[in-house]
């Protein structure tokens, strides 16, 4: 059918960029190979691939950022080579990065000009002011000229880094994971403002993780796996996200039996918890208990207590008052090595910054928590042998995709991260393990595991405590889901009772005590 | 064109070669400076050559000269392991020296005074780096300034000491007492001044890499300088560590003084120290924060600080030329590790 309508439309537009039999190698890594891939006019093609599958390297292919070893790249139909950002944005692409880069103590319009040669050494304001307007009324993005960044929330933030591609004559659109950061009221509006910049003839290039807002916008999708095409769907749409999942990891996915479970003895025990003292909200008199063979799910919007409480049962922070016990045993120092000692379990919340030293092998990164116990060190010295061997088994029994135990830990996709920080945690038995966002930013597959290993480590008569902003993700995982509101504990529903509104309803605060 | 691209993996054999490119390229840079002085280059290299490694006895001169190097290059590698900013080598240098002086000219026997003046002078020299170390973990006060600092008070302090108590009451000159005989380092080569604490630097060297690498407290040190919030995390008592890391600093850098009080000096004067504790920086980046670099390295500055002096007096180039040569292939090599990040590529 697609080929038919195709053949008849003789005059189609050659693409704003196509990419064709696209390779890269780093080292023996082929992070992409032969890929073909192609933006019309006015069109909105999804990328999807697990982490590692090479979306970013063949992004930064086309941004300039690397050169690829085999392939051409054709703008407009002519074939172009495009050596850094200038010869990118010359090209006409533009990219929004997940992190973006701006000038915080710069007004939005200044951040503007940065790079934009001016009139006789002057920057041209009042025509950047014109082109805003332009900007503001073409595709609805709208933004104050003089605030300054630092003053503007995430959302804005993005919409400023879009802006700054459209000002410089961007005709495509590279979007890399641009919801991942924002509500979802937020999410509407760049969506609204993407489909009216296709009306206008860009193209976009939308890579994400959440398959129900691939469908919803793109209207045709390129899957990665391991750096190649592995299928193209002409239909988003139509297509389950099931479907899609399957085509990103290769295989079947069926969704995670959560068994029945009888809780047994308490695990873990929060007693009129209060906090101060410390950026963010504070715990007020938060009481919570946690039994052996048992999920809680902690919910709340984002920043209603929920980091102190993870940062409490960690040992990252004394409470000001209450009383907290592991095991039946009262903590009294709240320390990392306490808690731990004890037999907590902890994934944090922050994989790169908390979790891992990105500079330090990863055999380095897996042991520090219990360097100092016998296990890899005695008397001070350390167990090199042990170290690297303990390593390793983590990595296959993971499945964890590196080339060693020893190379950089920074060098590993997120979701390779989040499997080594699981495996140094569970080769320990924990009695109670706290998981802080344990999927966020993972793909399916990635995201899959995890719950498979809280579901296995259920079993195992483990006490679990999720905290998670993804309430899909806490209602399949929970028997129980304690809802947080301004540092407090505002609900708690069972599994059978709770459901995304009345989650939603006792977050906002709405609830009253339940 | 040229262009640089980021490396996913930096490849072991450029670490080795990188610190010899540097150096290969200060010398060409340098070069310019002994043609315009209207020396020939090959002429005063060949000079600094010989007089600093050109027969057994240059080789001994330079030894002795690398050992206080070695040490404050080992001093400044363990902090800023750390990333502890020790830019106090130099104080502390001269804090061991003063304290080892002052053990070494009371009587007593020999290898008693030598190990007593040893204590001494890493303490002194370990104190003096406890002072940044607290104020920044206390106060987070900046430890570069603060370290940087303090050089020029532990300086006074010892302008104070041998200009006051310790002048020397028969010339007048601002020199401290001399050592007792009995404290003096032996000499291991008779006839040169290669001295036991030379010996100790060179074996220090493996332990420091030993203890970076095969202990707890390394490992702690090496996490903490890397990412401090996944070591606290992870259970680390992070001030504590930088504490530990500035302590062992400093008491290396005290070391540095003890050998030159010991083994060169037998007193304390001004300029007991040429600079040897900022040496250590560049000695300790060159070599990439490597112990067991720290050796080769510190002996290569040494050589061209001992040779400069022969080839002032032979061609007429200003023995100057040695800092210039130390303060190059510290640029030479920071912009080298550029390339560990980055590979240079052709591109059409």
């Amino acid at each position: 059918m697609l080929g038919f309508q195709l053949g008849l439309s003789v005059t189609t537009p050659p693409p704003l960029i196509e990419m064709r039999g696209i390779s890269k190698s780093f080292g023996p890594v082929k992070a992409n190979e032969a890929v073909d891939l192609a933006v019309a006019p006015g069109e909105i093609l999804g990328l999807l691939g697990e982490n590692g599958a090479g979306k970013t390297t063949l992004m930064n292919i086309l941004f300039g950022v690397y050169q690829p070893d085999a392939g051409d790249i054709l703008a407009n139909g002519t074939r172009v080579s495009i050596r850094n950002s200038a010869d990118a944005l010359a090209a006409g692409i533009g990219m929004v990065h997940q992190h973006f880069h701006l000038a915080s103590r710069l007004t939005v319009l200044e951040n503007l000009l940065i790079g934009i040669p001016g009139k006789s050494g002057r920057l041209d304001r009042a025509g950047a002011l014109v082109r805003l307007d332009e900007i503001a009324a073409n595709y609805g993005l709208r933004l104050d000229p003089d605030q300054p960044v630092s003053a503007l929330s995430i959302g804005e933030q993005q919409r400023l880094e879009i802006i700054k591609a459209l000002f410089r004559r961007a005709r495509l659109l590279i979007l890399d994971e641009p919801t991942a950061v924002l509500a979802p009221s937020e999410v509407d509006g760049l969506f609204a403002a993407l489909r009216a910049m296709t009306t206008q003839g860009l193209g976009i290039i939308f890579i994400s993780h959440k398959l129900n807002e691939v469908r919803a916008l793109t209207h045709r999708c390129v899957v990665l796996r391991h750096g190649r095409v592995a299928g193209r769907v002409d239909v988003p749409a139509e297509t389950t996200a099931l479907e899609m999942a399957q085509l990103m990891c290769g295989h079947e996915i069926v969704p995670p039996e959560r068994g029945p479970s009888v809780p047994g003895a308490t695990v873990l025990s929060l007693d009129a918890v209060s906090t101060a003292g410390h950026g963010g909200m504070p715990l007020r008199e938060v009481t919570l208990s946690v039994r052996e063979g048992e999920i809680v799910g902690i919910a709340g919007v984002s920043g209603n207590g929920q980091r102190a409480l993870a940062d409490v049962v960690s040992g990252m922070l004394k409470p000001q008052s209450g009383m907290m016990e592991i095991a039946g045993k009262r903590v009294a120092a709240f320390t990392p090595r306490e808690v731990q000692a004890l037999g907590l379990g902890r994934i944090p919340e922050d994989r790169m910054t908390t979790g891992l030293v990105t500079n330090l092998p990863l055999a380095d990164s897996m042991v520090l928590p219990r360097i100092g116990t016998e296990a890899f060190s005695a008397k001070g010295l350390l167990k090199p042998g042990a170290i690297v061997a303990f390593a390793e088994a983590q990595i296959e029994a993971y499945d964890i995709r590196c080339p060693g135990p020893m190379v950089r830990a920074g060098a590993l996709s997120g979701g390779n991260l989040q499997k080594a920080l699981l495996a140094r945690e569970l080769a320990f038995d924990p009695k109670v393990l706290i998981a802080a966002q344990p999927t966020r930013g993972l793909d399916i597959g990635a995201a899959r595991f995890v719950h498979e290993k809280f579901l296995a480590l259920r079993a195992k008569r483990c006490g679990i405590v999720v905290v998670s902003e993804d309430l899909e993700e806490l209602l399949v995982l929970s028997d129980r889901i304690v809802v947080m509101y301004e540092g407090r504990i505002v609900g708690v529903l069972d599994a059978a009772d709770a459901s995304v509104s009345r989650l939603g309803l006792l977050m906002s605060g709405a609830g009253g005590n339940a | 064109m040229l262009r640089l691209e980021a490396r996913q993996k930096t490849p072991a054999w450029l670490n080795l070669t990188l610190p010899l490119v540097a150096i290969a390229v200060t010398l060409i840079l340098c070069s310019g400076l002994i043609l315009m002085a209207g020396a020939g280059v090959l002429d005063a290299y060949g000079v600094m050559f010989k007089a600093s490694l050109g027969d057994s006895y240059a080789i001994t001169e330079t030894l002795v000269r690398a050992a206080p190097m070695i040490f404050t290059g080992l001093a400044v590698t363990l902090a800023f392991r750390a990333k502890f900013w020790n830019i106090g080598a130099e104080g502390q240098l001269l804090a061991g020296a003063m304290a080892s002086c002052f053990v070494g000219a009371i009587p007593m026997p020999g290898p008693l005074a030598m190990l007593l003046m040893a204590v001494a002078g890493a303490a002194a020299g370990a104190a003096v780096a406890l002072i940044p170390a607290l104020l920044r973990v206390r106060l987070k006060v900046d430890d570069v300034v603060s370290s940087l600092l303090l050089n020029s008070v532990v300086f006074y302090i010892l302008m104070a000491l041998i200009e006051g108590p310790w002048k020397d009451p028969f010339s007048g000159y601002p020199i401290s007492p001399p050592i007792e005989d009995s404290a003096n380092l032996p000499v291991l080569i008779e006839g040169t001044r290669l001295h036991l604490g030379v010996l100790v630097a060179v074996l220090a060297a493996p332990l420091v890499w030993l203890l970076m690498a095969r202990t707890v407290l390394g490992f702690r040190i090496r996490v903490t300088g890397e990412n401090p919030e996944a070591a606290r995390y992870g259970g680390i008592d992070v001030q504590r560590v930088i504490v530990v890391a500035a302590l062992l600093s400093g008491a290396l850098a005290g070391l540095a003084g003890v050998g030159e009080v010991g083994g060169v000096h037998f007193q304390v004067m001004s300029d007991i120290s040429p600079g040897y504790g900022y040496s250590g920086i560049v000695i300790a980046m060159l070599a990439r924060l490597n112990p067991l670099g720290v050796v080769p390295v510190a002996i290569f500055l040494a050589a061209v600080m001992t040779g400069a002096e022969a080839m002032s007096r032979a061609t007429g180039v200003p023995a100057f030329l040695s800092d210039v040569i130390q303060g190059t292939a510290l640029l030479a090599m920071l912009v080298a590790l550029l390339f560990t990040a980055y590979r240079v590529r052709r591109s059409a």
